[in-house]
Formats: structure tokens, sequence, C-alpha cells
């Protein structure tokens, strides 16, 4: 399906949010914000939805607790009982204090790096990955707004991006989706 | 401008009068000798119910081992018991005065903070800031005098006092050096006065600045000094948190207790901050105050209350672990004989923030934050029971009247100081060149 988009380049954050929100409120649909770095208050802006990460996070700190409570109970316990700071009774909660810190190292661990995992996946960011974006000044100092110009009149949206403050605006015909 | 309403003033001045009235009567209820600490015990046992079944057991266990020398061996027991109680009064005092006037510092030290970070987003508060600060005064003079009381030997609080104590103690005799009357006093009025006149420039800058609308002058001379103040803060509180609170148990000691005072002083300084700040809002004032300025301090309530229950169990783990019998005494008095006050804060000050302010919409919704505030407070509170009590009170310990009056006073004193500075000024630091941001301030 034949589908039609403008880019529109701005220099600045600031009037990048401006312009999002009054592209926005034109009822334009924004398809995709490129920036060469994340910038603050844009996923509101924009109207994504609340991400789902820190479900994840949640979940993956549960495992990185069990996996250390398992582990030590299995070591310092059962396998080879050891006498822990004097005091041999060879029961993991009377030891809990000595198990604290590394309970907690690998709650922060696991969740830290299957979270990093995850989202990365969920980016499709993964080695070899061809990069997507359209622009190679968007990873330097512009900012790029892709919208969404199929059946929509092309003229009065780009009068309106430069409006807004646009720098540089580009119509572009996408024969198919191509990522 | 802020006007102190009447009904704020006499609700302050009742607190203050109830307070006093009950102090006055529990250091007239301390026994003066040993027959009315027997009294008071049977008195007391007769009453039947938890507390008097573990005195009943402590009483037969103090007959089985002394009962048959002679009756003074028995008398040992009360005598102690007599010290105790006799302390108990002033302990509550000091415990009250402790916590309202490290409310205070607590906020002194965020106020510097803020200027020497060049924070944008905080200097809509600077006035509330400013107003707690007040407290310092009355707070610091009345703490002082209840300092050299102790350190000479007045009442009972510290043990090192006592020339009699110490002539029997060869480790507070290796450590004369430093825990001596005079020099608790000199570093005391050195502590003190070093913060009143950082406090003091401090406001008197931010005031001018308002005034100055062609520079930054005077903004300029808030941030040096605020540099210097804080560097002078960290060496001083440290040191203060070992003469007022560690002295105590002058046997013990914790290298990471400075440390751990300031995390408990500053939290309490924060969540007094974001208390007043929506008390002030919910009465139509500040509207340029909005809730991502609440939603920031929640999330410092939320840090710093990790960040105490870290240096709590940093200090707590290691001691457990070694197992030397002058370090583990400390936590061995607390769990037996404090067991419900020392796991009680940990759930009031860890626990329930953890829960309540975990959700990041949680932390911009004024009733949660009160909420968690109040807890947060009352834990601290009983933070610094916990220090101060076992060493002075011991196994005699409870809330009664004395510790109720104390905290009645010292917060309607902390109220009307805290409330009557608040009208000296415009609630707007209008001049500081980051008021503007402030007011945009956006999460």
């Amino acid at each position: 399906m034949a589908s039609k988009v403008i880019h529109a380049l701005y220099i600045d954050d600031d009037i990048l949010m401006d312009a999002v929100k009054k592209v926005r409120s034109e009822h334009y649909h924004i398809e995709e914000v490129y920036t060469p770095f994340p910038v603050h208050g844009l996923d509101k802006a924009m109207g994504l939805p609340h991400t789902r990460l820190a479900i994840t996070a949640f979940m993956y700190g549960c495992v990185g607790l069990t996996v250390a409570i398992t582990m030590m109970n299995f070591i310092m316990i059962e396998d080879w009982p050891q006498d822990i700071g004097g005091k041999p009774s060879f029961s993991y909660l009377e030891n809990l204090p000595a198990f604290v810190p590394i309970m907690f190292e690998l709650t922060v661990f696991f969740a830290a790096h299957l979270m990093v995992i995850t989202f990365y996946m969920r980016s499709k960011l993964w080695p070899f990955k061809e990069a997507e974006n359209p622009d190679v000044r968007t990873t330097d100092d512009h900012f790029l707004m892709e919208v969404d110009a199929t059946n929509k009149n092309v003229d009065e949206l780009t009068s309106l991006l430069s409006d807004t403050g646009a720098v540089e605006i580009k119509v572009i015909d996408k024969e198919e989706d191509n990522h | 401008m802020y006007t102190l309403s009447n009904r704020l003033r006499l609700f302050s001045i009742v607190l203050m009068v109830v307070g006093l009235i009950g102090l006055i009567a529990g250091f007239a209820q301390r026994p003066g000798s040993i027959q009315e600490v027997k009294e008071m015990m049977a008195a007391h046992d007769a009453h039947g119910g938890g507390h008097g079944d573990t005195h009943a057991v402590s009483d037969g266990h103090a007959k089985n081992t002394h009962g048959e020398e002679d009756a003074h061996g028995g008398d040992a027991h009360y005598e102690h018991v007599l010290h105790q109680l006799q302390n108990k009064p002033w302990a509550a005092l000091y415990v009250a005065a402790f916590f309202f006037f490290m409310i205070a510092l607590g906020v002194l030290a965020f106020y510097a903070i803020q200027f020497a970070a060049q924070a944008g987003w905080s200097p809509v508060l600077f006035r509330i800031m400013e107003a707690i600060t007040a407290y310092l005064v009355p707070g610091g003079i009345i703490l002082f005098v209840i300092l050299a009381l102790s350190g000479f030997h007045v009442n009972h609080l510290f043990v090192w006092a006592d020339p009699e104590v110490v002539a029997h103690d060869k480790l507070i005799q290796g450590k004369v050096g430093w825990l001596n009357s005079t020099g608790f006093i000199i570093r005391a009025a050195i502590f003190l006065g070093g913060w009143l006149t950082y406090r003091h420039f401090a406001v008197k800058f931010s005031r001018k600045q308002d005034e100055d609308t062609t520079g930054n002058k005077w903004y300029k001379k808030s941030f040096k000094i605020s540099a210097a103040f804080l560097v002078f803060f960290i060496y001083t509180e440290s040191m203060m948190s070992w003469d007022w609170i560690m002295s105590f148990d002058p046997h013990w000691f914790s290298t990471l207790f400075g440390w751990y005072v300031f995390a408990s002083l500053f939290v309490s300084g924060i969540t007094t901050i974001a208390l007043i700040t929506i008390y002030l809002k919910s009465k139509g004032y500040l509207d340029f105050v909005n809730n991502s300025h609440i939603h920031d301090l929640a999330k410092f309530m939320f840090g710093i209350s990790i960040f105490w229950t870290y240096l709590w169990f940093s200090q707590f783990m290691l001691i457990w672990y070694s197992n030397i019998p002058e370090e583990v005494t400390y936590f061995i008095t607390r769990i037996e004989d404090y067991k419900l006050p020392f796991f009680g804060m940990l759930v009031m000050n860890f626990i329930f923030p953890l829960l309540v302010l975990m959700n990041s919409d949680f932390k911009r919704v004024n009733w949660f934050v009160v909420m968690a505030g109040i807890v947060i407070l009352c834990g601290h509170y009983v933070d610094v029971f916990n220090m101060v009590m076992p060493a002075t009170v011991g196994e005699s310990w409870f809330i009664g009247i004395s510790e109720i009056s104390a905290v009645l006073l010292f917060l309607g004193l902390f109220l009307f100081v805290v409330f009557r500075a608040l009208t000296k000024a415009p609630l707007l630091a209008k001049g500081n060149p980051y008021i503007e941001e402030s007011k945009h301030f956006h999460y």
C-alpha cells in the first residue's frame, strides 16, 4: 500500500515539543520522532501509552531474589553448612542479616540486566541491525518528526509544520512499509 | 504575605502550655527514694497486664539472686530502677528537644544544598525552608541549656559526666581528652554558633536579593556562604552526633554514626518542608507551587528513607556479624528491652514509605504524602528515642506523661516559631535568578 509521510526537521528540543503538541492538536498522526538524545516529556506529548518496562523489572527482580535465596541456602546451609560469624545456627533465617546484601545485589543485577535486554529487544535493537533513522543528522543535532500525510492535504500540513519552526520539510512517498 | 491565623497561634500556645504542665508533672512524679520505687512498682504490678507480668518476673529474679544475702543486695535492683526513673523526664525532654532541633537543622542543610547545587526546581520553596530554620534559634538555645546542665552533671543523662563513674572506668578514662564537660560545652557552642551564623546571613542575603533588581550580587554571596557552610556542617554534624548522642553509650562507637544521624535529620527536615508546603497550599497560599514540586519532595522522602535504612543496616549487620561483646551489647540491649520501638521503627521508616511512595503517581497525591510524612516523622522520633533511652532509662522505659508532654511542648514551640517566621517575608523569593525556572518546573 502506498503511503505518504512528511519529515520535518527541528534544531531545538523546546521548539520540537511545542511542534508536537501543535501537530497533535490539529489531529495529524505523528508516526515517530527521531532525536539525538532523550527529550523529557516527549512520550507524554506524543500520547504514547505508559511503558510496561517497570512490570518486567519487578518480575526480573523477583527472579533474582529467588535465585539468591535458593543459591545461598544450598551453598551455605545445605551442601556445606557454614558457621557464620561465630554463630553456628545452620539456619537460613537466623543468619539472614549476612545474606541480605547478596539478596539485594542479585535482585538489582537481574532486574537491571534483563530489563536492558528486554528494552533492546522491544526497541528492535540487536547486533548487526541496520539503522532505521531516516536522516543521519538526527544522531548529531537535529530532531526529525515523521507525520503521516496519506490522504491528507500536503500543502496545508507543510505550512502548519513550517509555522511550528521546522527548518526543513520533505514529502516522502513510501511504496511499502519497509521496516 | 502570610498572616498567622489566631486559631493556629492559639493552638500552638495551648500545646506549649499543656506540654509544660505535663512536663512539670512528669518531673514532680519522679520517685525520690527506693521506698517510693517499691511502692510504685507494687502498685503497677497490681494492675496486672503485659507490663505487670514482665516486672513481676524481673522482681522474682532479683529476689532469687539476692534474697539470701542481706537486705542491701535486694535493694540494688531498686536503686538501679530509681536512677532510671529519675532520668526519665530528663531523657524525654532531651529526645523531644533534639528531635525538633534536628528537623530545623536538616532543613538548613537541604537549603544550603539547593544553593550550592544551583537547583532550579526549588526556589519557590525557599521561604518555607527559611521559616523552618528560624526554629534553630530558640531550639538551639534550649538544647544548649539542656546540654550544659547534662554536661556539668546536674542530671545523670551522660554517665561520662559523673566523676565517680569515670574514676572506676578505664575505657572512659582513655576518652577524657574528648569527653569532658568543658570541651563538650565549647564544642556545642562552636557547632551551634556556626550553624546559626550561616542561617542568619543566608536569610539576610535571600531577603536582600528580593530588592536587588539589577544583578545577582546577593545570590552569589548566598552561593559562596552555602558552599562554605556545607563543608563546616558535615564535620560539625558528625562530631555533634558523637557528642550529643553516641556519648550516651561511652564504651560503644560506630564510625558511620554521623551519617546515620544525618540521614535521620535530613529525611525529617525534607518531610517537614513537604508537610508545611501542603498545609499552606490547602490554605490558598503558594499558588506558584505545583504538584511537580510536591512530587520532587516526595521523591526525596522516599530516597532518603531508603538511604537511612541502608546506613541502619550497614551499622547493624557488621556489628551483628562480628559479634564482639563491647560492640554487640548496643544492639542486644535494644532488641531485648526495646523490641517494639526498635523493629517498629524499621516498619515506619522503611517499609511504610517504601510501599506508599514507590508509585510515581502517589507522590503527587497530597494526602498520600501527608500520611507517609506523619509516619516518617513519628518513626524518626522513635529512632532518636531508641538512640537515647536505652543508655539513660534502660528497661524502665515507657511512653508516659513526660514523653508526650515534651513532644507537645516542642511541637507547640516549633509551630509557633515557624509560622510566625513565615509572616516576616513574602512567600515567594522573587529575586532569585532561578525563580522563573522554578515556577515552570514540570516533571
